[in-house]
């Protein structure tokens, strides 16, 4: 590595575009100095200071899959939420802020694994499992790997377009309102959901909120899934 | 470090004397933990005075709710800058709990279910500047606020106001507790902004 | 405000441990589990972060930045290892 920078300072970052995901999430591509590259499922910190010196932090997930160059991150805008209105509402190209990062060496996978891989994603979740599946795509892996992924409506799904042609078996479940016509799931992911739809025996990846992401990972210990082949990651808030 | 253009703070200061320094004014009632919520079931529930005293003392839950009630109406003050003004509380002053108890130590560490405490000098507790709540805004101190009852010590930060409380441990010298031995202060005055050793 | 897991304090962590805290596996002192330390349950308590053992909620390790220090506790790690 060429850089003097350390993965845990400090760094500029200006955003190089902007593109709307859903009317309450959108993806920012960084331009970040000296940035060596990430592992499918990391994240970086990134750090916003106000013109009074104020400083706010969060955690976002690297949405790009390692090979596609500038890091891209999705951010959903939370109720009250005190940092990802900014990135959604207010954010545009130019602008600038800190990151620190990629950090994670657990919830990461790469496509030199060969085991089958199950991929949970609760709203937001999704974000990191992208990059995995981004990941697969571009290397060509013939991994058998399966999304489900829980979100209220059909407007809050990330993705939705790029999910059709993702190359694996994707399995939605709404949990508020479903699209007319819809034959699927409409209900919280439930064990009998997942005996019906989960690949088990491999490895697991499930994110989104911790409570989700406990539930669910409940589920499929009670479905005989050894503890050590679930790998979570929980979001909070922001 | 850069500016991020359009990025402020979401919160406002009030001016007035009301807010001791640094702090700023929060409508909601952020929950914020270093542990678990414990679910310590009532018939099981006791507090009691220890350590360096004349007698210790220990009340089940139905005696402490035949303790003597006040129902305070402070402001509060969390040194990660929050305050809440005219919050209202029910329960029993501390000076009732130590009536007719012979303190040997002038410190006390309350400690709580899950293993929390927080040291403090007794002074602080008595005086009328100290309860043992299990009331606030009029209904039961639900369990994420501390529940079934808490310390309430509001004219020093908030981390001194242990939550899920279970007694009083007096002591000779002061000894830090969980946020003190990772360098907050031993005392906590929002108005001198006592938040770390040494302040 | 719910719990977290290790991956939330890597970020944090990453000013006190050279390496990755999500690629160390961590043995309680309370309870004797060994596990990845990114499934610890971390709490952003505000004043500091905690983090426990996912078995037993022994507090593993224990950090507060702030009065012009960074503090680190972490009797409740019998011991901590990485690959290399």
């Amino acid at each position: 590595m060429s850089s003097v920078i350390r993965a845990t300072d400090w760094r500029e970052a200006t955003v190089a575009a902007i593109a709307p995901e859903t009317p309450r999430a959108a993806t920012l591509t960084l331009d970040v100095p000296g940035w060596d590259g990430h592992r499918a499922g990391q994240h970086v910190d990134v750090r916003l200071t106000a013109e009074d010196g104020y400083r706010a932090q969060r955690s976002y997930s690297i949405a790009s899959a390692p090979e596609d160059g500038r890091p891209m991150i999705t951010v959903e805008e939370l109720f009250d939420g005190e940092v990802s209105p900014w990135f959604v509402q207010v954010a545009a190209e130019g602008d600038m802020f800190e990151v620190r990062g990629p950090f994670g060496g657990w919830f990461v996978w790469d496509a030199s694994e060969t085991q089958p891989i199950m991929l949970i994603a609760g709203g937001s979740g999704l974000v990191p499992l992208m990059s995995m599946l981004r990941h697969r795509r571009n290397a060509g892996s013939q991994v058998p790997a399966k999304l489900l992924v829980s979100a209220r409506e059909a407007d809050d799904v990330l993705y939705a377009r790029e999910l059709e042609t993702i190359g694996v078996d994707v399995v939605l479940t709404y949990t508020r309102r479903a699209p007319r016509d819809w034959t699927g799931y409409t209900r919280r992911v439930d064990r009998a959901m997942l005996q019906e739809t989960a690949i088990l025996g491999g490895r697991t990846y499930i994110c989104g909120p911790t409570t989700f992401v406990e539930t669910v990972a409940d589920h499929l210990v009670a479905l005989g899934e050894p503890p050590a082949n679930i790998r979570t990651e929980r979001f909070g808030g922001g | 470090m850069p500016v991020t253009r359009g990025f402020n703070r979401r919160r406002e200061t009030t001016p007035g004397d009301r807010l001791p320094p640094g702090q700023y004014l929060e409508r909601g009632f952020p929950v914020l933990s270093a542990g678990p919520t414990p679910e310590t079931p009532l018939d099981e529930w006791t507090f009691r005075i220890t350590g360096a005293v004349d007698a210790e003392r220990e009340w089940t839950w139905e005696e402490f709710q035949a303790l003597e009630k006040e129902t305070p109406t402070v402001d509060i003050h969390c040194v990660t800058t929050w305050s809440k003004f005219d919050t209202t509380w029910e329960g029993v002053s501390v000076d009732t709990l130590l009536d007719g108890v012979e303190p040997l130590g002038g410190y006390v560490t309350a400690f709580s279910d899950g293993g929390y405490t927080t040291n403090l000098p007794l002074e602080d507790l008595t005086g009328g500047r100290a309860w043992v709540v299990y009331g606030f805004d009029g209904e039961a101190l639900e369990p994420e606020h501390g529940g079934p009852a808490r310390l309430l010590v509001p004219h020093l930060y908030f981390w001194k106001s242990a939550k899920w409380v279970r007694g009083l441990y007096f002591m000779e010298s002061d000894d830090p507790g969980f946020w003190e031995t990772l360098g907050y202060h031993d005392r906590g005055d929002p108005w001198l902004e006592q938040r770390y050793q040494g302040d | 405000m719910e719990h977290l897991d290790g991956n939330a304090a890597a970020g944090e962590l990453s000013e006190v441990f050279a390496l990755d805290v999500t690629t160390a596996v961590a043995t309680c002192a309370g309870c004797g589990m060994t596990g990845p330390v990114a499934q610890a349950m971390v709490y952003e308590a505000g004043m500091g972060t905690v983090l426990r053992c996912p078995q037993c909620d022994a507090v593993l390790l224990r950090y507060v930045r702030g009065g012009g220090e960074l503090r680190v506790e972490m009797r409740g790690i019998r011991v901590m290892h990485w690959p290399t």
